[in-house]
């Protein structure tokens, strides 16, 4: 009974780490690829790694799982803003079909300041 | 069936084709955050196919090795970016 319970979980975990690398292949754009990537693996990586604690059922290897898993869940939506902060200034092409551009015309990548787009008037009446 | 036996002939495989997919990516992206983007889920994947490994020999201290990737993919990841901003101010 615990062992087909744990063939499901790592099997669940394994079919969501495919479905990751299918989508990192098929994606027509490195920003659709990013959200593919980041939740569907980092879900397939727990889900596989709580099948190992089940197996196991000690207290020492469980802890060590439940570290591995909550410092993934911590890194991983950072790394995944980090790089894609760095991939929106380097200048990387998003898709054509891609509708909304909320950052265009209002970042300035010299000195890092956001506009909100109602500064206009405060600008006019300044100068 | 096995555990074991189900871990080796069906999951292995499984990562492992993920792996390779991956890997396709690597060498195409066209662009380099594309890379670190795919070198960062190959790390992933790496982690998960320690955890299997793990159970099939029977040998938890190979969690520790999975800890460390983690880091390392975090850290690596980070300081591309890093990089990769700073030498774009530079140009």
């Amino acid at each position: 009974m615990n062992e087909i319970l744990i063939m499901i979980i790592i099997s669940t975990g394994a079919l969501f780490i495919l479905l990751a690398a299918i989508g990192l292949l098929r994606m027509p754009d490195l920003y659709l690829r990013m959200s593919v990537t980041t939740k569907a693996a980092t879900l397939g990586v727990g889900l596989i790694l709580m099948g190992l604690a089940l197996h196991y059922m000690e207290t020492s290897i469980t802890t060590r799982v439940i570290a591995i898993i909550v410092f993934l869940f911590l890194t991983a939506p950072i790394s995944a803003h980090v790089i894609g902060r760095a991939a929106y200034f380097v200048g990387v092409p998003m898709w054509k079909k891609t509708k909304i551009d909320d950052l265009e015309g209002m970042y300035n990548t010299k000195t890092h300041d956001l506009m909100s787009g109602l500064e206009e008037k405060d600008e006019k009446t300044d100068s | 069936m096995n555990i074991e036996d189900f871990l080796t002939y069906i999951i292995l495989p499984l990562l492992s084709t993920s792996t390779l997919l991956v890997f396709i990516r690597f060498l195409m992206g066209p662009s380099l955050p594309d890379r670190v983007v795919a070198l960062d889920l190959m790390i992933t994947i790496g982690i998960s196919i320690i955890a299997v490994y793990s159970i099939i020999t029977n040998r938890p201290s190979f969690l520790d090795i999975a800890m460390i990737f983690a880091l390392i993919a975090f850290l690596s990841t980070v300081a591309f970016s890093y990089y990769l901003e700073k030498r774009k101010k530079n140009e």
